[in-house]
Parts: structure tokens; C-alpha cells; sequence
């Protein structure tokens, strides 16, 4: 990197420089290398596109992008910006469209991105007009690669990105399979505007160290403790993670009474405890799994509360983080219900989501004017391997090993 | 009989229970068998029935109480509701449906003021007794973002 300012202290992953969340020049960087580089990016679900000309907005990074299902049954994907003076082709977040064509000066498009019309492409009574020369076929927005794997539509810009399949790795791609496995229906979308860069985000997400501590709900209701049956693998690049845990009363022991936790305490209960009944739907025990692929996306199954997150930048401090909650289209109405209580849990307002929403904020607005100080990523030592264990930030560190091998920094400086 | 005056204080006085931090009064507002949703335009245009906050019974609605008192981690803050005039489709001796629009400002621990949300309550309320209740009250939001988080209930 050319303009490199940022100090990285040796070669291992346990230092993090403050300054990788506010500066604005790696900020740049990282649109071109990791958004726009070699990785799969979350887009939609294959069921957001139900017929040909079914699109979706979104965003790869912060390059606005439509997801398209055309007549063949494929789905394509292309930068949301006319060929021509850059604007928007599609304003809205979805719908269903012949083609589309740029409000600016009318050049339109066909659903697989290629420039197909100029408006007075040969002028107006032989005056003006595109030179001869114009092709149109050599203009258009950028394409991108894209890739169905369970329901999840990626879209990548890069042509050196591997398959999903050998991107994702084995051990994700079957913990993504055990949750969509059969058709899912989306029942609810909100987004929640973070106060913080997204890296703050993707990290709080892979770290299982964290998610026992801060929610009280997760302890006091034994939905997830670190003594809990449960680990975190983490795939080979780093970027991908899973953490998992099985709720088990047998398990309940007195670590936490121990350590004289705030987030262990005994008066509160619920009056009304059928937001946590759920049902089991899985044969495997595991109530809790938290899964991310490398860089922005999540999937979520927390009891019977699925859902999918995209988290995308909107600049060095903001972040969008975009829910989609789920449930199977084969639900009864009661399963159903059931999703709907425990969403309660997860999202802007929920009894656990709610304070992940809040802690980027409090590091970014923490680290402001400590730019050259670092933060210390060392629970379980300094590598990135999987764990049975789950007091450890093996999977943050992960996150970093990709995110430096993408961004091209060495073991010494950015 | 339920009339407009009558809605609009019910109204009044749920907001200022809000408002005033008196949290614990909120669940009071509700019948024991109710629903209450916070959800936005796009999601109730398209019949999506999830929210961002979903209860079915007024325990629900104490046990939110109860978690934004003793677990859940926010920075103080609250709020200032502005409510519009409710439209009302129908009323009678049992109770009453009606529609009506809402600001909610939020007020910052760090003393800055913002407009968080802005939408309209559609209700459903019911008489038990002499006693005004909601049964049902879903606040769709106009917007689809959440600046950060939702604690206080809306």
C-alpha cells in the first residue's frame, strides 16, 4: 500500500491497530481489495427473485449493485450505474422490470446488464448523435460473477475468485447446508445503521468471547455459555467462521458465579417464558450456531430464529446492517408463531441483538484520538485454529488473517 | 361509548408514561391477551408479519420492561412523543379501531436530540369495564432503518 501510515507490530494476528477503523485511505483500499477483490459477496436470497425480471438492489461494499433473474432461469449481477454519466438505473430496493433504462437520458439495458439502446443514438434529423465509431457493446456497467450455494446468491467482481464451494470451504458450506436445507420463506426486513466502521461488526460477530458477557439473556437463560457444549471452527483462510453451542442444564456450573459477573444474576425471570419455548428442528442438538463468510455476511440460527445479515460500509464510521428474518415454507402455523416470538431476541430491539448494535459504537466513539495505539486480540492464544473452547478470539483473529492477505499487508506494516 | 376525546387522552397518557420513564406503567395500556408489533411500511406492504419488537400478552410486554431494567445494555436515553389526532374507522360501546400518527424524538445522554421514528399506531381497543385497553397496536414505522438501536418501546 502506497499510502501506508498504519503500524501492524509483528507478524502475529493478537495486535490491532485502532487506526484500521477510521482511516479513510485504507478505507479506500479496502473497496478495491476486499469488496471489489477476490471474495464472494452476499447479494440476496434466490427466493427474493421468484420469476424472470425479479430484481433486488443492494450493495457489494459501497458500489450500489441489481441482482436480476432473466427469462433463462439465471440470475445475473451488475453495478447499479448507467454506462453513460454514472447515475442510478434502478431506484428502488426491488420489483419487476422488462429492462432497464436510466432516468437521466433514457440509455437502457437489458437484464444482464449489457447496454441495448441510446436515445438518439443516430441524432435528431441528422444533427448530433453518437459518433459512428460508438460501440455499444464496450460499454456497460461492471458485471459480476455469481454464485447460488443453498438459497444465497454471491456476486464477486473478480475473476480470480475460487468456486463458492472451495471458497467457503467444506466445514462452512455444511454448516450453511444444515440450516438451508429446505425452502425458506422471508417473514420480516430491517435495517439498523450502525454508529461504527464494519469491521467492529463482522469482528463482535465471530467473537464467542464476548456473547456470554454482554447478554444477560444468553446466560441467565442458558441459551449460550462458554461452559456450554459448543466451538468455533474457523475455515482455513481465516474469514469464515461458525460458533456453535448446545443448550444443556446439565452443563450449568458456577464459573460464572465465580468471577462475580454482572451478566449472571438471579432475580430476573420471565413472566411470560414462551418467547424462549421453541422446538427442536434440528437432530444435531445444536440450539445456537452464528456462521460468517468472509467479509460482510452472516447467517443465524439462534433456537428457532433464523435470519441472514449483510453488513455493508456507508462510510469509515457508519454501517448498514441489513436482517432478513427467515423462517421454512413449509412452516405450520404454530412454528411459525414460534419464529415470531423468538425474533425478539435478535434484530434493533432485541433482548440480544440490541447490544451488539450498541458496542461498535462505544470502541469507535473509545478509540478517537488513539489512532496510534492498538487493541489487544489474545484470549486463547495467538492462533487461528478451530476450538472446543469458546473463551478465545481465535476467529477474530481469523478475520484478520484474511482480511491482511486480501489487503496485501505483510507481517510488519500496512 | 368511546369517542375521540376519550382516545385522545388514552393516547396522552401512554405517551407521557414513555416519556416520563415511567416504563413500568406501559405494559398497563394493554389488555392481558394482546398484540403489539413494531414493524415498517415496506414489511407491512408486502404482509410480512415479522417485528422488531413482537409480544402476544401484556407479561411480554413486563418482561421488556423488566430486560431494558435490569440486562440490557443502552445509553440512557428517551424520548418525546408528538401524537397526531387519531382517525378513527369505527367505535361503540365495546370498543374502538383507529389510526394515529406518531413522532418520537430521541434524547441522547450526550444531550442531543434526534427524530428516531416517525409512523402511526393502528389499534385496536377495548373496554373491560370502565377501563380503556388496547388489544392490539401495531406502530408501523415509515422508515426501515433503526439508528442504532430500539430500547424504549414506541
Amino acid at each position: 500500500m502506497s499510502e501506508q501510515v498504519i503500524q501492524w507490530h509483528g507478524a502475529g494476528l493478537t495486535r490491532v491497530p485502532y487506526a484500521v477503523y477510521t482511516d479513510a485511505a485504507m478505507a479506500r483500499v479496502e473497496q478495491e481489495r476486499v469488496f471489489r477483490g477476490a471474495t464472494w459477496n452476499y447479494l440476496c436470497l434466490d427466493v427474493d427473485l421468484p420469476e424472470g425480471g425479479s430484481y433486488r438492489t443492494t450493495a457489494v461494499g459501497e458500489t450500489p449493485v441489481i441482482v436480476v433473474k432473466d427469462d433463462d432461469g439465471e440470475i445475473y449481477a451488475f453495478e447499479n450505474r448507467c454506462a453513460h454519466r454514472g447515475a442510478l438505473l434502478a431506484l428502488e430496493k426491488s420489483g419487476t422490470v422488462k429492462d432497464f433504462q436510466c432516468v437521466y437520458h433514457a440509455w437502457s439495458y437489458n437484464r444482464q446488464g449489457d447496454l441495448v439502446g441510446v436515445a438518439f443514438e443516430k441524432g435528431v434529423k441528422g444533427q448530433g448523435g453518437m459518433p459512428a465509431s460508438f460501440c455499444k457493446e464496450e460499454h456497460g456497467p461492471r458485471k459480476l460473477r455469481v454464485a447460488v450455494f443453498c438459497g444465497l446468491v454471491f456476486g464477486s467482481f473478480s475473476e480470480d475468485v475460487p468456486p463458492i464451494e472451495e471458497y467457503l470451504g467444506e466445514e462452512i458450506c455444511a454448516r450453511i447446508e444444515r440450516v438451508l436445507h429446505k425452502p425458506v420463506q422471508v417473514i420480516g426486513r430491517f435495517t439498523q445503521a450502525l454508529p461504527n466502521n464494519w469491521k467492529l461488526y463482522v469482528e463482535n460477530v465471530r467473537d464467542s468471547y464476548h456473547a456470554s458477557l454482554l447478554h444477560l439473556f444468553f446466560t441467565t437463560f442458558e441459551l449460550n455459555r462458554l461452559s456450554q457444549k459448543g466451538g468455533v471452527i474457523v475455515d482455513e483462510s481465516g474469514g469464515h467462521h461458525v460458533s456453535f453451542s448446545m443448550i444443556d442444564p446439565a452443563a450449568a456450573d458456577a464459573s460464572y458465579k465465580e468471577q462475580g459477573l454482572r451478566s449472571d444474576h438471579d432475580r430476573y425471570r420471565l413472566k411470560d417464558p414462551t418467547v424462549l419455548a421453541g422446538f427442536t428442528e434440528y437432530d444435531d442438538g445444536i440450539t445456537l450456531q452464528i456462521l460468517s463468510v468472509f467479509p460482510g455476511f452472516v447467517l443465524q440460527q439462534i433456537q428457532n430464529c433464523l435470519a441472514v445479515r449483510q453488513v455493508l460500509p456507508t462510510g469509515q464510521d457508519r454501517t448498514e446492517l441489513n436482517w432478513t428474518y427467515l423462517g421454512y415454507a413449509d412452516d405450520t402455523p404454530e412454528q411459525r408463531g414460534m419464529r415470531l416470538k423468538q425474533l425478539n431476541l435478535v434484530g434493533p430491539a432485541g433482548f440480544i441483538s440490541m447490544e451488539d448494535g450498541a458496542v461498535g459504537g462505544f470502541v469507535q466513539r473509545g478509540i478517537a484520538g488513539a489512532q496510534e495505539l492498538e487493541a489487544i486480540v489474545e484470549m486463547g492464544g495467538d492462533g487461528t485454529e478451530s476450538s472446543e473452547g469458546r473463551a478465545t478470539e481465535t476467529s477474530v483473529r481469523g478475520f484478520w488473517k484474511a482480511y491482511r492477505a486480501h489487503m496485501g499487508i505483510d507481517g510488519g506494516t500496512a | 361509548m368511546i369517542d375521540l376525546l376519550r382516545l385522545c387522552a388514552f393516547n396522552a397518557a401512554y405517551a407521557q408514561a414513555i416519556d416520563n420513564d415511567e416504563l413500568e406503567r406501559w405494559p398497563s395500556f394493554f389488555a392481558e391477551r394482546c398484540l403489539y408489533r413494531i414493524t415498517n411500511v415496506e414489511n407491512e406492504r408486502e404482509g410480512l408479519p415479522a417485528g422488531i419488537v413482537y409480544a402476544d400478552s401484556r407479561a411480554m410486554l413486563e418482561d421488556r420492561i423488566a430486560a431494558l431494567r435490569e440486562a440490557n445494555i443502552y445509553e440512557r436515553q428517551r424520548y418525546r412523543h408528538l401524537l397526531g389526532i387519531p382517525v378513527v374507522a369505527s367505535a361503540d360501546a365495546g370498543g374502538a379501531v383507529a389510526t394515529t400518527p406518531f413522532l418520537v424524538a430521541r434524547i441522547m445522554a450526550t444531550g442531543e436530540t434526534m427524530v428516531f421514528a416517525s409512523g402511526e399506531y393502528r389499534d385496536r381497543f377495548v373496554l373491560a369495564g370502565d377501563q380503556l385497553l388496547l388489544a392490539e397496536r401495531v406502530a408501523v414505522c415509515d422508515s426501515t432503518v433503526t439508528d442504532t438501536l430500539l430500547a424504549l418501546p414506541l
